[in-house]
Formats: structure tokens, sequence, C-alpha cells
């Protein structure tokens, strides 16, 4: 029994491994090659179906542009080079993390800014309701 | 008490938060039914268009190159047969073609030639000349990532305008006529 059950659970973990490499079949140097091929592609968009990474997308374009991006690999390209490569194609637009740029400050601080402010508010309100007692009765009664 | 004074003031604060954040929601509704998420503006305009050399779709052994056509501006209009939008695009390109007063240049894109062939056999071919793709490689240069797409090359090869989509008489009088007006007014 005890061994039917480590047979199970041994198929069960080759038939998930085999489903995480099922996309499509490049023949990376190593381990660490793939790794570093799977992190830079989950970080990308695909542009035709805009909700998906290069990495998990089926699509057509996805498949190109991975081998595309294994190519350059294969030349030695950093992975800033290949960003590069393809934002001068593609717009920013293709990074999922969206760089610090003049378009993009309401994005990298507008939630930020709106935080502190709110915490401005909150620290105000309850500055002014815990001074003198008897205010903060009055507050309490007028304002909520 | 001068309390009361202020208080007023300090009762419409909520309502003008919030006001304000209905403000921020129908901005943000208004402009998701106005622009396509889609329609990325491409990085590549007023650019230089990419070195290119594909084979003629009619004589695959002779290839069109970037500076085969440099000289005088041109269109480049992205097709393929399994394109449907290129389908919808197509009585467009035809009633167009010879008003546009430029070249226009069809880009198969990854598609087999005889598909095209077929293709333009059965819809009329709207091109004065067609260029095969077949990897889509050199389409990834252009920028090119779903069909149909249009773009305005000047005289020097520069990118000067691209539209993703089909062309529609509205586009063209709206947006791609003043631009080949506006070279041809450079070019004189």
């Amino acid at each position: 029994m005890k061994r039917l059950l480590i047979v199970i659970l041994v198929a069960f973990a080759l038939a998930l491994s085999a489903a995480a490499f099922a996309i499509d079949p490049l023949p990376f140097k190593d381990n660490a090659q793939r790794d570093r091929f799977q992190h830079l592609t989950r970080e990308l968009r695909c542009m035709v179906c805009q909700d998906e990474s290069l990495l998990a997308s089926n699509a057509d374009f996805a498949k190109q542009l991975r081998r595309q991006i294994f190519d350059m690999m294969q030349q030695g390209k950093s992975d800033k080079e290949i960003k590069d490569w393809l934002v001068a194609r593609y717009s920013t637009f293709i990074l999922y993390d969206p760089p610090l740029a003049p378009s993009t400050i309401a994005l990298w601080f507008g939630t930020p800014v709106i935080l502190l402010a709110g915490g401005i508010v909150v620290v105000v309100l309850l500055r002014r309701r815990t001074r003198p007692a008897r205010t903060l009765a009055e507050d309490l009664g007028d304002d909520w | 008490m001068n309390e009361v004074a202020r208080k007023p003031i300090g009762r419409f604060v909520p309502l003008i938060v919030f006001a304000a954040l209905v403000a921020f929601f129908v901005i943000g509704l208004v402009w998701n039914q106005t622009h396509d998420a889609r329609f990325v503006p491409s990085p590549l305009i007023d650019k230089p268009a990419p070195e290119f050399r594909l084979p003629r779709l009619e004589q695959p052994t002779q290839f069109v190159t970037k500076a085969d056509l440099l000289g005088k501006p041109y269109l480049i209009n992205v097709f393929a047969s399994w394109c449907f939008a290129c389908g919808d695009e197509h009585p467009t390109l035809m009633a167009y073609r010879d008003k546009f007063g430029l070249p226009l240049i069809g880009y198969d894109y990854k598609d087999a030639p005889q598909d095209a062939r077929a293709w333009l056999d059965r819809h009329g071919n709207p091109y004065h000349e067609v260029i095969t793709d077949q990897s889509g490689d050199t389409a990834i240069n252009f920028g090119v990532y779903g069909a149909p797409e249009t773009y305005l090359i000047d005289a020097e090869g520069v990118i000067r305008y691209k539209h993703i989509g089909p062309l529609t008489p509205d586009v063209i009088a709206k947006e791609l006529e003043p631009k080949i007006r506006a070279l041809e007014q450079a070019g004189t």
C-alpha cells in the first residue's frame, strides 16, 4: 500500500513537471538559463493578448518573441539589452514593470501621496478630538 | 460659540471627497470607452523604418529592400489571408488605392504564399506591390503585433504614421490623408 502511494506520488510529480515545460521545447544550455528565461518572459506583456505574459501565452506572437528572446540569450545578450530591444519596437507597454518616467509619475507616486494625505487627515482628526474631553463630546455629537 | 461658524464648511468635506472620487471614476469610464487598450502608440514614429529584404509574392526569387523604395513616400499595409479584419478593410483599400497618390505595398504577414495569392485572386488585389514575410521576423522589427496595420513611410525611409486595425474612410480622411498631404508639402 505504501509503495503504491509512492508510485502514484512520483507519477503525479512527473506529470506536473512535464506540464511546466510543455509550452515550447527550447534547448536551454542549463537550468540557470531556463530560469532566467522564465523570469524574464514572465515580466513581459504579450501584446496580442494583453493580460497574459509572454511566458504564459500560447499566441503565435508570444511563441515568436519567446524564440527571439531565446536566440538573443544564446548570443549572450543581457536582460537589459533584450528589454531595450523589445521596448524600441513595442514601447514600454510591453514591460509589466513600468519604468519611472514623466508619464508614469502618477502611477508611481499617486498611491503613496494619497495614503499620506489620508494619514494626515486621520492624525489631525484624532488630535482635535483628544484635546479636551468637552470638545470630544461636542465633536461626536455634531459631526458624526 | 465660534465652533458654529467653522462647522458648516467641515460638514461638506466628505461630500467634496466623494465628488472627487466620483469624478475619477467617470474620467476612468469615459477614457476606457474612447480609448482602445489594444492600440498602443508605436515608438517607431519619426524613426527610420527597419531594414528589410523580403521576396515578392509573385516572383519569390526577387527581393525588395528598404533601399529599393527610398526616394518617394509609400504606404505599407500589413495583411494576411488568415486575418479576419483584413477582409473588412479590403473594400476600403480597393476604393482608395488610386486616391492615396503614392504606392500601396502589401505586406503579407505569416502567410503561405499560395494562400495569399488565392485570397488576392478572390477579393481583388489593391496593392501595387506585395512582399511576403513568412517567418514574421522582419515584422517584429516594424513592431507589428496584429494585422491589419498600415505604415506611412517618407522618401527618406522614416516612419511618419502608423495605424493599427482596419483603415476606414473616416480614419483615412482624418488621419492618413493629412499626413500624406503634409509630406507632399514638405517635398515640394
